[in-house]
């Protein structure tokens, strides 16, 4: 069920045409700034780094847009309470939209990374390509079972974009997906120890310039699955709250 | 109540509580259902008739787990709504009218194998139902096409084969016929029959008195969040007995003239219902009071059409059910 779900999602997601525009257009422009960023620092040999980290913003913005805009798209189709009314545990309901939205995700770290070869000749040089596509691959499942704790907000919460808009900006920085988490205020480093996108991007740029992968990796998948594991009570009893205050039909 | 009954309903209320404003927040309460109780006998054709906002949807979603009851208890299948949600929800489908419900992108096919997997239908026997789920909706040949692209009626039919996929002992159909042409209509209506016919209990929501009349064993009518009237159809149409209707189609009505109808002598009802331009004036008074005179003579100087005169249907006992609450 999750499998031919998470296929499916990723097809109506896929779909739609404003999807397919951003996909198109966000990797370009990510790509950019990455560029830009990096050169004018003076860091022209981190530019595959900062490419990475772009790629892995676009992951985010996916996985966090794409669960909360998944929720609140299925609100608007009228499918939210015909999938909520499914004799199975909310978690495993809402869990393939989320891993979907991570999947195409994973097409803006591609794409990324495609543009900057193509358009500024960034050289794709990874210490480690095989721990790289590990990488990516277990970055992409965290993003989604990350995303199914956010997804029981969402569920909750009529207004689910306004909760969207505010947690982009903050979890790229503090996750260090373009500026190391180092330079950041010393407050912040408890708060990115807890986040799956931390661990993931350091595994990424570990895999690119070098380092140890492995741990990386290991703790980003420890902390996801206890994502899963929290998401899936926190989806019961959201499921049970939404049920009383009636927010998972729009009226 | 014993296991004769596919749905149990004792005493459900449901009040939706909400908040506006947010310098200084007020709170609002709206009852929509306020102490419903019926019960339904098993492959029952049970219809749930009231106007908009009477609470029909309200008390669906309670009997089919979507709402949680603000009180009072409901059983399906002998199972608790709010305590047995799993079980209840394996036994039960839902299909509601309009457009929405359906994944716009991807194929009916996709559609009926997603919801067949979520809805727990045996990987063996999912090509085999969808199927004849596709042939029993007529959409067999279509299935490969994107929603996004069916007629309302196709949507329909679409919502139907899903809410089928999984054999549900009861089935909630609310309002399910809303927008679909007369054709589509009549075939909907053959197939809740032969659902019914072959023992599925069935709990019909409907605006529509024909779909009614022809399908329900029996017919409870709610009005402001309560039940106004339970019975057969022929019971409900008792109620209008020892009343006569004239039918006056009118263009241009004021308001005060329907006013000054309701206080003739012998009236116990008038509605108004607008279609376009023209106005359907119906005016219902005691069978002995002969009204229509009264009636065209306080229409003077309306342009009027069809006058007539009729014995009371069960749209008329409906009228006069609703009015009174």
């Amino acid at each position: 069920m999750l499998l031919l779900g998470t296929l499916l999602h990723v097809k109506q997601i896929s779909r739609s045409p404003l999807e397919v525009a951003i996909a198109m257009v966000v990797p370009i422009v990510q790509a950019t700034l990455a560029v830009y960023l990096f050169r004018s620092g003076g860091e022209q040999h981190r530019l595959i780094e900062a490419a990475v980290g772009a790629g892995l913003m676009g992951v985010w913005s996916s996985v966090l847009f794409g669960s909360g805009g998944a929720i609140q798209n299925q609100r608007w189709q009228g499918t939210l309470e015909m999938i909520m009314l499914a004799p199975r545990r909310p978690m495993l309901v809402i869990l393939p939209i989320t891993v979907a939205t991570g999947l195409t995700g994973a097409y803006s770290l591609l794409a990324t990374l495609t543009w900057g070869r193509l358009l500024y000749g960034i050289r794709l040089d990874f210490a480690h390509p095989a721990a790289f596509v590990v990488a990516a691959v277990v970055c992409v499942l965290a993003l989604g079972m990350f995303g199914l704790l956010l997804a029981s907000t969402f569920v909750l919460m009529r207004n689910a974009n306004a909760l969207t808009n505010a947690l982009e900006y903050p979890i790229w920085l503090v996750s260090g997906m373009l500026v190391p988490i180092t330079v950041l205020p010393a407050w912040t480093g408890p708060i990115a120890a807890v986040l799956p996108t931390t661990w993931g991007a350091r595994a990424l740029r570990e895999a690119t310039t070098g380092g140890p992968v492995w741990p990386s990796i290991g703790i980003c998948l420890a902390i996801s699955l206890g994502c899963l594991i929290l998401g899936g009570f926190a989806m019961t009893y959201v499921e049970r709250r939404a049920r009383a205050a009636a927010t998972l039909a729009l009226a | 109540m014993g296991n004769e009954y596919a749905i149990e309903a004792d005493q459900l209320r449901r009040t939706y509580r909400g908040r506006t404003g947010w310098l200084r927040p007020k709170k609002t309460e709206v009852d929509a259902v306020r102490g419903v109780s019926f019960t339904v006998r098993r492959g029952e054709l049970f219809g749930l008739l009231g106007p908009n906002g009477a609470g029909k949807t309200t008390t669906i979603k309670m009997l089919n787990t979507l709402l949680i009851p603000t009180s009072g208890t409901a059983r399906v299948g002998g199972h608790d709504v709010v305590k047995q949600t799993r079980e209840v929800r394996r036994r039960i489908g839902y299909v509601f009218g309009g457009d929405r419900g359906l994944y716009e992108r991807l194929s009916a096919l996709d559609n009926l194998r997603y919801f067949a997997e979520l809805y727990g239908v045996a990987p063996r026997e999912q090509k085999r139902r969808i199927a004849e789920l596709l042939d029993l909706v007529g959409l067999a040949g279509r299935e490969r096409e994107r929603v996004e692209g069916y007629s309302r009626g196709m949507r329909q039919r679409l919502h139907i084969a899903r809410g089928l996929l999984h054999a549900p002992d009861v089935l909630f159909l609310d309002e399910p016929s809303i927008g679909v042409d007369p054709v589509a209509a009549r075939e909907l209506r053959r197939t809740v029959a032969d659902l019914a016919a072959s023992g599925t209990t069935v709990l019909l929501t409907t605006h529509y008195m024909v779909e009614a009349d022809e399908l329900c064993d029996r017919i409870a009518v709610i009005a402001d969040g309560q039940i106004q009237a339970l019975g057969t159809p022929a019971e409900l149409r008792h109620r209008a007995d020892g009343r006569r209707v004239v039918e006056v189609e009118a263009y241009g009505v004021p308001d005060s003239a329907v006013a000054a109808l309701r206080e003739l002598p012998g009236v116990r009802e008038t509605a108004v219902e607008e279609r376009g331009a023209l106005q359907l004036l119906t005016v219902q008074s005691d069978a002995h009071v002969d009204v229509q005179g009264e009636v065209l003579r306080e229409l003077a100087g309306v342009r009027l059409g069809r006058v007539s005169s009729r014995e009371p249907t069960l749209e008329d006992a409906y009228v006069a059910i609703v009015n009174a609450a």
